[in-house]
């Protein structure tokens, strides 16, 4: 018994060794190789097909073709701009406010834990059912959200202005103007992942760097430019790297609560490459395209991180 | 002069804790109104639903609201096949996250390192690159309308985040414990299930609970390969409210959002402390 085990602690074999741990990572291996390594090599040789994914001998090599037919899709183009026009809006529009919500639970304040909570459970709780709810916020005449605008300017019409009197809110949903707005302001809605961890970077920022300041005489203002904002820089390159790869794979929202509509407004890139994908069966087109948003995101990717070099701050560095 | 100054100073501090406590409790309540404001329209008879103006709350509550948005479509079939796709993956997830993660942790194998530089890449691919790859596959295999697709790749190897998350943990438990336990002759295998998972509890339960909830909320997946709507899970089973009937019934359609947003309720507020934890182990990642 001993004589065995020790045997066994003593020269545990390389070989054997390596086959163990092959063995327990085993689930990955199989994972990476037919779930990613295999399908991307395949994605990638999709891209220069034509085919509508059924019989393989309908498949036609196009070379470059699909591509080409994206760079000139007016669709395509139309589904970017959407999509950059939401990305651009939601991206820093929730940084902000989380970096707001973080400041002010930041506070020293009690009860501070009840207010965490609230603002952060929509980001938790998030999907199907709350953009449902949300839908419902939307509707222009019976929604919550309209009903709130029309007592602001009901107010505001009292005071004097008679321009309030006839205000129309706007139909969110409905609206080609106003169909991504509505999706940014859902966004917003939630931000409390993003508020989180600037609460966390917060709360690790030295004591010791506010009151040298206060030493100095420096405002609040100059406090947080100066300070604030260089210690939570690492936290602010997180959460921006993390929204931009989100927003720009915006989807299930636009997929049911508008459908890209009205006339297009929220054809989001995810949306188009869905459609052309699993309605249309473009397998090809749809390849380049899921390919296309690959290199986008990562040019996107690269940028942030080249330039956090300027200005994101490690300590210790 | 000096008791004014003090008095001043103290009125000053007053008057801003209050205003940022209305700032807060205001905030509160913007974030609180989509739910709220449907979890009210979910109580009303139709005909108050499209009342104008419209209101919060009417009485008397319409509670047959609930039994009747719920038979209208096999609501609870719905969550049940929730709870099977859910529960599946999640528990196959943290299992092979947990034993992958172990070995790139605790065994010596040749190509080790390497292979975690792999697996941290993946990290970087939008799942969209594999969507119709794997949706070939998983149909050429018989797949499609199971929920074989939406299980088995979360029995392999169970995202590299979740496998980063374990090796972290394991390479922090001292080698004597593995030690001590092989000269009593355990094998590789009884120190991972015996000794190692039972320490890493702390990162099994955020490694659930992420999961859990990342899963109940799945949709792009299941609306792929699942054309059956009595396989439905919660998430796609709310969109058939918006589509039968023509989309009318919103009390309906807010009754069934609201039993759909209730488990993910009381799990965020019995696992908070988790879930946050999960969240900030993300954060530092990067």
């Amino acid at each position: 018994m001993t004589g065995g085990s020790r045997r066994e602690l003593r020269a545990a074999p390389k070989s054997r060794e390596n086959l163990l741990g092959y063995l327990f990572a085993s689930p990955w291996f199989i994972g990476f190789f037919a779930l990613t390594l295999g399908p991307m090599v395949v994605s990638f040789l999709f891209a220069f097909i034509k085919w509508d994914g059924i019989n393989l001998e309908d498949i036609k090599w196009v070379g470059t073709a699909n591509y080409a037919r994206a760079a000139a899709d007016p669709d395509v183009r139309k589904a970017l701009v959407n999509t950059a026009y939401y990305s651009f809006l939601s991206v820093p529009l929730g940084l902000a406010a989380a970096l707001g919500l973080a400041m002010l639970l930041n506070q020293q304040l009690r009860g501070i834990s009840f207010f965490r909570t609230i603002f952060y459970m929509p980001s938790v709780i998030g999907g199907v059912a709350t953009i449902m709810m949300w839908i419902w916020v939307f509707n222009p005449e019976y929604g919550l959200l309209n009903d709130l605008l029309r007592g602001i300017a009901g107010i505001i019409a009292k005071v004097g202005v008679s321009a309030a009197r006839t205000w129309e809110p706007p139909k969110w949903l409905l609206s080609q103007e106003w169909a991504i707005p509505s999706l940014i302001i859902m966004s917003v809605w939630g931000t409390g992942a993003s508020m989180l961890i600037f609460l966390a970077a917060l709360q690790n920022v030295p004591d010791s760097l506010y009151e040298a300041a206060d030493l100095d005489g420096a405002g609040k203002v100059s406090k947080f430019i100066h300070i604030t904002v260089p210690q939570i820089s690492p936290a602010l390159f997180f959460n921006l790297v993390m929204g931009i790869i989100g927003s720009f794979q915006v989807f299930t929202e636009a997929f049911l609560m508008t459908a890209g509509g009205p006339n297009k407004a929220t054809l989001f890139y995810v949306l188009y490459l869905y459609n052309k994908a699993f309605q249309d069966f473009e397998i090809g087109y749809a390849s380049a395209l899921a390919w296309i948003l690959f290199i986008i995101i990562m040019a996107f990717t690269l940028l942030i991180i080249r330039s956090s070099k300027m200005w994101v701050y490690y300590a210790g560095e | 002069m000096e008791t004014r100054s003090g008095a001043y100073y103290r009125v000053r501090r007053n008057a801003w804790r209050l205003s940022l406590y209305a700032l807060a409790f205001g905030l509160s309540f913007a974030f609180l109104f989509p739910v709220v404001w449907a979890f009210g329209a979910s109580f009303k008879p139709l005909i108050e639903v499209y009342r104008f103006p419209p209101t919060f709350f009417t009485w008397p509550p319409r509670w047959q609201n609930y039994p009747e948005a719920l038979s209208k479509l096999p609501f609870a079939a719905f969550i049940w096949n929730t709870f099977v796709i859910t529960i599946s993956s999640t528990v196959g997830q943290i299992l092979s996250a947990s034993l992958v993660g172990y070995a790139f942790a605790r065994l010596n194998w040749k190509g080790r390192e390497f292979w975690f530089l792999c697996l941290l890449a993946t990290m970087m691919l939008p799942g969209q690159v594999l969507l119709i790859p794997h949706y070939l596959i998983f149909k050429n295999l018989g797949w499609v309308n199971t929920y074989k697709p939406l299980i088995v790749p979360s029995w392999l190897g169970g995202g590299a985040f979740f496998i980063f998350l374990f090796r972290q943990f394991f390479k922090g438990i001292p080698q004597e414990l593995s030690d001590a336990a092989k000269i009593d002759g355990a094998s590789e295998l009884r120190i991972y299930a015996y000794i190692f998972l039972p320490l890493a509890k702390p990162i099994v339960i955020t490694v659930g609970i992420m999961s859990f909830i990342g899963h109940w909320k799945q949709f792009m997946g299941p609306l792929i390969y699942l054309s059956d709507y009595e396989t439905y899970p919660v998430a796609l089973g709310l969109r058939m409210y918006q589509q039968v009937e023509g989309g009318s019934f919103i009390h309906y359609l807010m009754a069934a959002s609201v039993v759909a947003l209730f488990p993910l309720l009381i799990l965020f507020f019995l696992s908070q402390r988790y879930i946050t934890k999960g969240l900030l182990l993300t954060g530092s990642k990067g």
